[in-house]
């Protein structure tokens, strides 16, 4: 338990960077020395606390979607914020590694690949302005691009990338992004047997951050997403809700839309 | 230090593994969670409180860790109705459902879902809870309304557990309505109401500024509430507060409870129950009853 942070740290926003029209970058000090697809919970006072992938010691990298991102998109360097960190398990890699990154989901995966330990990258966005951290991944590692719109690189989906790539002389897959891209990427481990070298930072709703709350606890072996995770390898997700459902904020089951008809 | 022996126990009318229940509110979201923890080695489990409607809880930071103890203010989320096919699946498991409303019609409405079909083994009344105006402690410091609660819920035919809260002058008098209004047992104690202000931020820490204090920090507090309540009822006290060790287990028996609830000492360890499992129980233990309250005899 000495690990697990106490009270919120003050951090001082350094520099904001808006990497897409959508995603910005906040830069801050001091840093927080992590491990990659470690996470923080950030304290946007007077509004929320949020779970966020950090994508350096000194910076998360954010998508406007609710109530506390939204605020975090006024913030100005100077403006202060509140951080509990690091938590969670990360990354665990050695040998030779392939990420693969979706949207936003490239942040962590960022900080995986600036320390040199992903040999090849598989970046996908919905359309070339989207496209997060592109030049910085291909200066580190053999950078592979697809966008739906076909604005750069491959015309489709990033699992479209995983065609030209031998799964089996990769040691470690490790993937972040929308859950309905991890899912296709899970499937197609699974169909090459490679599905235990996967490891898949999960995203659930969270209260406390540090595994007494449960309100990130998955189904059906009622892991914790904050403690037990937020990375989990393809063989857990396997036979998990992954995929199909995920909880709000009440405790509700919310069921993907493409999972809908299978599940009705 | 002396170890108890093992095997299957009855405490305020429920039939449990062994003496120790994960706390409400803790882990207790969903079904799977629960199970976890029963395989962990819990001896029975109470949910999260569950209300009349769909419940988002508090805006964070909801808990935070502070010296030897945890601040919370979750805000009851709770999924309501939902929550009874949530543990369908563990009906033949000890699960008391843990249940929180504005009045007693609430109590007895959010436990009729339960109590008809055989998902509840038992209720634990939430009047304690010290963050959520109108609900919790809002109820459990007037015995009028404590009585009128536990008496709605005892209607259904189940035990009615009731949770007390510390943040009273004289917690017999909750307990004593409790009792008066046909609880199977007592809980005691709930969270001891407090708060962090970050200096650096130059605000409360918690969303809602204040909240409940937790674990080691509060366990001398929960001794002594059960050692009052010991005194003053006759119906069977669950101790609960800050109880992490055997040791605690045995002192808390020793004021007077029969079993005893863990909630923040899982932070430390998600195999809490088999760690105090291993030190509380041997082979050549004496029996609970011998120990239960005999504090109060020296």
């Amino acid at each position: 338990m000495s690990d697990l942070p106490m009270l919120p740290v003050r951090v001082t926003v350094k520099a904001v960077v808006e990497e897409t029209p959508s995603v910005r970058t906040f830069y801050f000090e001091p840093g927080i020395p992590s491990s990659p697809g470690q996470f923080v919970m950030v304290w946007v006072p007077g509004v929320d606390e949020v779970p966020m992938a950090l994508s350096s010691a000194t910076s998360i990298t954010v998508q406007q979607v609710g109530d506390a991102t939204t605020a975090m998109f006024c913030l100005k360097p100077g403006d202060a914020l509140g951080i509990r960190g690091p938590l969670g398990n990360g990354f665990t890699v050695s040998g030779k590694t392939l990420a693969i990154g979706g949207g936003v989901g490239a942040a962590p995966l960022l900080h995986l690949a600036v320390e040199g330990k992903v040999s090849t990258f598989l970046l996908g966005a919905r359309t070339a302005d989207e496209l997060l951290f592109a030049p910085v991944i291909n200066a580190s590692s053999n950078l592979k691009i697809a966008t739906d719109d076909g604005t750069a690189g491959h015309h489709g989906v990033v699992t479209d990338l995983m065609d030209e790539i031998d799964l089996e002389a990769y040691d470690h897959i490790c993937v972040c992004g929308p859950e309905i891209m991890m899912l296709k990427v899970l499937e197609r481990l699974h169909a090459a047997g490679v599905a235990d070298r996967g490891q898949f930072s999960l995203h659930r709703y969270m209260k406390c951050g540090i595994g007494v709350c449960g309100s990130c606890a998955t189904d059906p072996h009622g892991l914790r997403v904050c403690r037990d995770g937020p990375v989990f390898t393809g063989a857990d997700l396997l036979e998990s809700e992954f995929g199909r459902y995920a909880r709000d904020a009440t405790g509700s089951k919310v069921v993907f839309p493409w999972a809908k008809k299978a599940e009705e | 230090m002396i170890s108890l022996q093992p095997g299957e126990i009855t405490v305020g009318g429920v039939a449990l593994h062994n003496h120790l229940l994960l706390a409400a509110g803790v882990l207790g979201t969903t079904g799977a969670s629960l199970r976890r923890m029963l395989r962990l080695g819990a001896g029975g489990v109470v949910t999260k409180s569950i209300g009349p409607e769909p419940n988002p809880g508090h805006h964070g930071p909801c808990l935070v860790r502070t010296e030897g103890g945890l601040l919370n203010a979750m805000g009851l989320p709770n999924p309501s109705k939902e929550f009874v096919g949530e543990i369908e699946p563990l009906k033949d498991e000890p699960v008391v459902v843990s249940v929180y409303g504005k009045d007693p019609e609430d109590f007895k409405e959010v436990a009729g879902w339960f109590a008809g079909t055989g998902t509840a083994r038992g209720f634990e009344l939430n009047v304690s809870c010290p963050h959520a105006a109108g609900y919790g402690a809002a109820i459990g410091t007037d015995p009028e309304m404590v009585l009128e609660c536990t008496r709605a819920v005892a209607s259904h035919g189940l035990p009615v557990w009731v949770k007390l809260t510390p943040n009273v002058t004289d917690i017999t008098t909750i307990g004593l309505a409790a009792e008066k209004g046909g609880a199977s047992a007592i809980v005691a104690v709930n969270t001891v109401r407090g708060m962090r202000i970050s200096t650096e931020m130059r605000r409360p820490v918690l969303g809602y500024r204040s909240g409940g204090l937790s674990g080691k920090a509060i366990f001398p507090i929960a001794v002594k509430c059960v050692w009052d309540l010991y005194e003053a009822c006759s119906i069977p006290i669950v101790g609960c507060g800050g109880i992490s060790t055997a040791d605690d287990v045995v002192e808390m028996m020793m004021a007077g409870a029969q079993a005893v609830e863990v909630g923040s000492a899982v932070i430390d360890e998600v195999r809490v129950f088999e760690q105090i499992a291993r030190g509380l129980y041997a082979a050549d233990g004496v029996a609970a009853e011998e120990i239960v309250g005999v504090a109060h005899r020296v």
